[in-house]
């Protein structure tokens, strides 16, 4: 069993905690001159993605999750698990709903993609942070509203619907951010 | 082989910085001079270390320890008559490292023959407005008195002198502060992890704030007041929520200096710590009659980080210990 103390975890670092894997966000050492030192620990849950806060004593150690981000390839989707080819060992791993989360929308297929296995299980699948789809499905945009920043909703190619500006058309090719969902600019063709 | 990718030579704070750091030590050699204050010099390497139990000492290879503090050659200088003395010097600690710790940093430490804890903290505000000054920032709002127990009621609402382990574990529950079982049943480390999380964060948010009489269990080198609850005659100061300077109206009594330093060394053999030995010159120097004095040590850098408004330690020395 791997452990690690305090004075040695950095943003990054895995540990086990009650039975669940977290993140270390952010080690905060603190100590009264003539007092107690303690390290506050700001943490992510991989299951459930919530923050929290954590002090111990300096020199404690906390056991490490056995936690590796992997760059995969995305290859299909069955309808209940994602499948995921490691580009070295063309070894196949298969994610479910959780692991993927906001993620799906995003993929279509043969990108690269990060994912966090804990005990070799994906845990999280992480979209490219940005992606460059085909437009499936919007309105016509309306005569003379080019530039006043009006927006409409538009399906992609995965599935996913963003907010794009009243121009585009169907057909087009867009770039989007992952993380907040938001279109960016027209894709090159 | 050094890899480059791994060396990093340049310094963590910037020229301006050092040159504020300069100005600092010239205002400082100008207001004890001013005031007839001794500078002198004490080996920075001893026989003899701390006991404090939350206190490491570094040790060399021939057995001989760096000092942590240079409180125990100075008090033999009193003993020895010197009068007033200050000194500036290099400090070394174990395992402190973080935003605000980094394992040697500058030590500013002063003894005032005929002062108490109250005079001292006069003396201290003082400094710090000179020393600000001096650096061409302005004098800010009067700087706050405050007791250690009054700090405890206003900020955490419990009073540190008669709450158990059980309401000071509530109390930061429900303030937010998860800490686990850290302390144990010992009272004097929650209040520790109370002041890290919930007291010291919230002092000298305006000004710089004196916090004074401490619980007796955190005497240290303090003389201890027989009130009712029995009080420590020592003070630490707070500016936006960091520890920068401790004090205190100075033990003198031989006997009593050797059962605390006997106690410490007794509760680091039980935690299986070091157990370095306690400084015996020191104890001889008390027993040849200290004067009545109150002494205090500040972190200067600290003090710098502070004057400057910089976010770590690392931004305020040449080369922290990562370039050391």
């Amino acid at each position: 069993m791997a452990t690690v103390s305090t004075n040695e975890m950095k943003a990054g670092t895995k540990l086990l905690i009650d039975g669940d894997p977290y993140s270390v966000i952010d080690n905060e050492y603190r100590k009264p001159g003539k007092g107690q030192a303690t390290n506050t620990l700001k943490i992510r849950n991989l299951k459930t993605g919530r923050v929290l806060e954590k002090t111990l004593k300096s020199g404690d150690t906390i056991e490490v999750a056995d936690v590796e981000d992997k760059d995969m390839q995305y290859l299909y989707n069955d309808g209940e698990f994602w499948t995921f080819m490691d580009p070295k060992s063309f070894e196949q791993i298969q994610a479910g709903k959780a692991a993927m989360a906001d993620s799906a929308q995003w993929l279509k297929g043969e990108e690269t993609v990060r994912v966090t296995l804990w005990n070799e299980v994906p845990l999280i699948v992480y979209a490219p942070n940005t992606v460059e789809l085909a437009v499936t499905e919007t309105d016509p945009g309306l005569r003379g509203d080019t530039a006043t920043g009006g927006t409409k909703p538009a399906k992609l190619e995965t599935g996913a619907i963003v907010k794009v500006p009243l121009f585009i058309t169907e057909g087009e090719k867009i770039k989007v951010d992952t993380r907040t969902g938001e279109y960016l600019n027209r894709a090159g063709k | 082989m050094l890899s480059d990718a791994m060396t990093d030579w340049t310094p963590s704070a910037d020229l301006p910085t050092l040159r504020a750091r300069a100005a600092l030590l010239a205002a400082l050699r100008g207001f004890f001079a001013a005031r007839g204050v001794l500078e002198v010099e004490t080996p920075l390497l001893s026989a003899h270390a701390t006991v404090d139990r939350h206190i490491d000492s570094f040790r060399t290879a021939d057995g001989r320890w760096l000092q942590t503090s240079p409180e125990f050659a100075m008090k033999r200088l009193l003993c020895a008559g010197s009068g007033p003395i200050w000194q500036v010097c290099r400090v070394f600690r174990r395992e402190e490292s973080g935003r605000h710790h980094n394992p040697e940093f500058t030590m500013l430490e002063w003894y005032r023959p005929g002062f108490d804890h109250h005079a001292l903290m006069g003396e201290v505000a003082e400094l710090v407005t000179a020393l600000a000054a001096a650096l061409g920032r302005p004098p800010g709002p009067e700087m706050e008195r405050l007791s250690y127990r009054e700090a405890f009621r206003r900020h955490l609402g419990l009073d540190p002198f008669s709450a158990g382990v059980p309401q000071i574990r509530a109390a930061l529950a429900a303030a937010g502060h998860d800490a686990g079982d850290l302390g144990g049943d010992d009272r004097d480390i929650w209040l520790d992890v109370a002041m890290s999380l919930a007291v010291g964060p919230r002092l000298g948010l305006e000004a710089p704030c004196f916090l004074y009489d401490f619980p007796a269990s955190q005497a240290a080198l303090a003389r201890i007041r027989r009130d009712d609850p029995p009080v420590a005659e020592r003070f630490e100061l707070f500016w936006r929520g960091t520890e920068l300077a401790n004090g205190f109206h100075e033990l003198g009594d031989a006997g009593e200096q050797r059962r605390r330093f006997e106690a410490e060394q007794a509760w680091r053999r039980e935690q299986g710590r070091e157990v370095p030995p306690y400084d015996r010159n020191l104890v001889a120097a008390l027993a040849a009659g200290l004067p009545d004095c109150a002494g205090v040590a500040l972190g200067l850098d600290r003090l710098l980080l502070l004057l400057l408004g910089k976010d770590s330690l690392a931004e305020v020395l040449a080369f922290d210990s990562g370039r050391a």
